[in-house]
């Protein structure tokens, strides 16, 4: 039985603790390899939604009641448990918002609309999610500025070299992904911000396939804004957070208007509430918010360094049995990965082979995850994607293979 | 001909061989598919696309003696068998016959458990667009015959 390293825990026992898991799908037993997308939630955190809605239901932050007290009072420790996680100087420094998605465009909204003029550029890199690259492409196109597109290598990785000469005294923003979605492909955003640094411009990291598995340090990354959904780090859907640093934030206009973000207000004027509040306007997302810091004690009970040895081995071996399949072919094939393997198979549209895995309650995704320009830039219409959590096992990866095979063999 | 509903009643019947087992299911559309006619490659043009499918099906329909024959492809072979199944009930048929066709078969093999919510629409499209073909031909025989 598989434990996860060093710390002796075996992965039945992780398993255990996911009750989404213990269930047939199509009379088999189900095997979940779509983590990249969404993985699943350990009890711990569906128990602090229920717990929240049965005992602490309030809105936060005006009530003097005692749940409102509560409800705060949780809601607020999260942020400082995101503050920890991510290691940002300030707490003031973590915004709630729905997700990676909205983050992004908070700031192409906000810093974007203030700071960027016609002629400047922004950078994006080729491996970008599609939600890293329209709110750039929108206001872009509403400020005159310009993308400039850092290539990708055959491999899947950002051809550094390129981006170094696309960096010029007109970059304004720089945004790239910290682990790519469809390839896996862990990019070397140290370097990249440094460079952009010296030019002065910002950098804006997308982590939604990095929280769960790679150590997050903002300090030291020096990197100027950080986004991250907490669905797929075991937390809850719908929210998830929006580091930016102090300085850069204070200077940013509110991104949306209505309660919570004002400090006072009169049909003449308003002027707005400080960090974080600025930018949470509105009722938020209050459960899933407190739900998220159970998220992220399961993840540090494990240990981040634990879970991502685990799940590094088995990409190895799932890279290992697809490629020893005839006519399967790895895509996404960078030496630093997260544990995330696309494949196509030669004249089997990636539809078919997923319709075939899930008839044995194989769960994978297939199509172009939301990265077209990635999937022409392999000319191809996209993958299959088996992408894998802590609580995956090298059997589980094993049926993978075997489905895949038994799908090959019969349509040959 | 055989009648719609009587094709419709076989296939309901052969699906239920396969006893509900989903790999057989999804193994056996996979091959009725391949079965299909081979579609020619020039037909296979941004015009003749079916659209509000998820995968590509081409589609095309002439009129022939008074009835209907289509030709169809898919770029997967999963929607390519659902579309064989839709051929095999309306070629042959009068544009009448297509247009008042009521389709069962989906509802009694159980078809939208094994193609998901999405391809379910997908497979409404391209009835839709089999009737609208069908409706077309009816008009331009009333037409004619006018």
């Amino acid at each position: 039985m598989s434990t996860l390293a060093a710390t002796g825990i075996k992965i039945d026992q992780i398993r255990a603790q996911f009750p989404v898991l213990h269930q047939l799908v199509n009379g088999k037993p189900l095997i979940y390899l779509d983590n990249a997308a969404t993985n699943q939630k350990p009890k711990r955190v569906i128990e602090a939604l229920a717990r929240y809605y049965e005992k602490d239901n309030a809105n936060i932050h005006r009530g003097i009641h005692t749940l409102a007290e509560r409800a705060t009072k949780a809601y607020e420790e999260t942020r400082h448990v995101m503050q920890r996680f991510i290691h940002a100087k300030h707490v003031e420094e973590i915004i709630f918002t729905r997700g990676v998605t909205e983050s992004i465009n908070l700031v192409a909204a906000t810093y974007g609309r203030k700071f960027l003029n016609a002629g400047d550029e922004v950078i994006l890199s080729g491996l970008e999610h599609h939600s890293n690259i329209v709110p750039w492409q929108m206001i872009c196109e509403e400020k005159g500025a310009h993308l400039k597109v850092i290539p990708v290598t055959e491999v899947g990785e950002i051809d550094l070299k390129a981006y170094r000469t696309l960096l010029s005294s007109k970059t304004r923003i720089v945004a790239v992904n910290h682990a790519s979605n469809s390839l896996g492909t862990i990019n070397p955003i140290k370097e990249i911000i440094d460079l952009a640094h010296q030019r002065q411009a910002v950098v804006l990291i997308d982590g939604a396939q990095a929280s769960a598995h790679l150590p997050i340090d903002v300090q030291e990354l020096d990197c100027d804004f950080y986004c991250i959904s907490s669905h797929k780090m075991y937390g809850p859907t719908g929210t998830g957070i929006l580091y930016g640093k102090k300085e850069l934030l204070e200077e940013m206009p509110p991104y949306m208007g209505g309660g919570e973000m004002i400090k006072e207000v009169t049909f003449a004027k308003t002027t707005y509430n400080e960090l974080p509040y600025k930018f949470e306007a509105g009722t938020p997302n209050i459960a899933d918010v407190i739900a998220l810091k159970e998220a992220v004690s399961f993840i540090e009970e494990l240990g981040k360094e634990q879970i991502a040895a685990y799940e590094l081995e088995l990409l190895k071996y799932a890279a290992q049995r697809l490629s020893a399949i005839k006519g399967v072919r790895l895509v996404g094939t960078a030496p630093e990965k997260v544990s995330v393997q696309s494949f196509i198979v030669d004249g089997i549209h990636p539809f078919d082979i997923g319709q075939m895995l899930d008839a044995r309650g194989i769960a994978v995704r297939t199509g172009h995850h939301c990265t077209q320009p990635l999937m022409d830039r392999f000319g191809i219409e996209g993958t299959v994607r088996a992408s894998f959590s802590v609580y995956n096992t090298k059997a589980e990866i094993d049926s993978l293979a075997e489905g895949v095979e038994r799908t090959i063999n019969f349509m040959r | 001909m055989k009648p719609v509903d009587q094709i419709q009643n076989e296939i309901i019947s052969e699906f239920a061989v396969l006893d509900g087992d989903m790999e057989m299911t999804v193994f056996y559309i996979m091959e009725l598919g391949q079965k299909l006619p081979v579609m020619n490659e020039v037909d296979k043009t941004d015009d003749n696309i079916v659209k509000g499918c998820q995968s590509k099906v081409w589609l095309t329909a002439r009129l022939e003696n008074g009835n209907v024959y289509f030709e169809a492809d898919s770029n997967t072979a999963i929607t390519k068998g659902l579309v064989s199944l839709l051929i095999r009930i309306f070629n042959h048929q009068t544009p009448e016959a297509i247009l008042n066709a009521d389709l069962y078969f989906m509802n009694k093999i159980g078809m939208e458990r094994f193609i998901g919510t999405q391809r379910s629409n997908g497979f409404a499209a391209m009835i839709k667009q089999m009737k609208l073909y069908a409706l077309a031909f009816k008009t331009k025989k009333e037409l004619a015959g006018e």
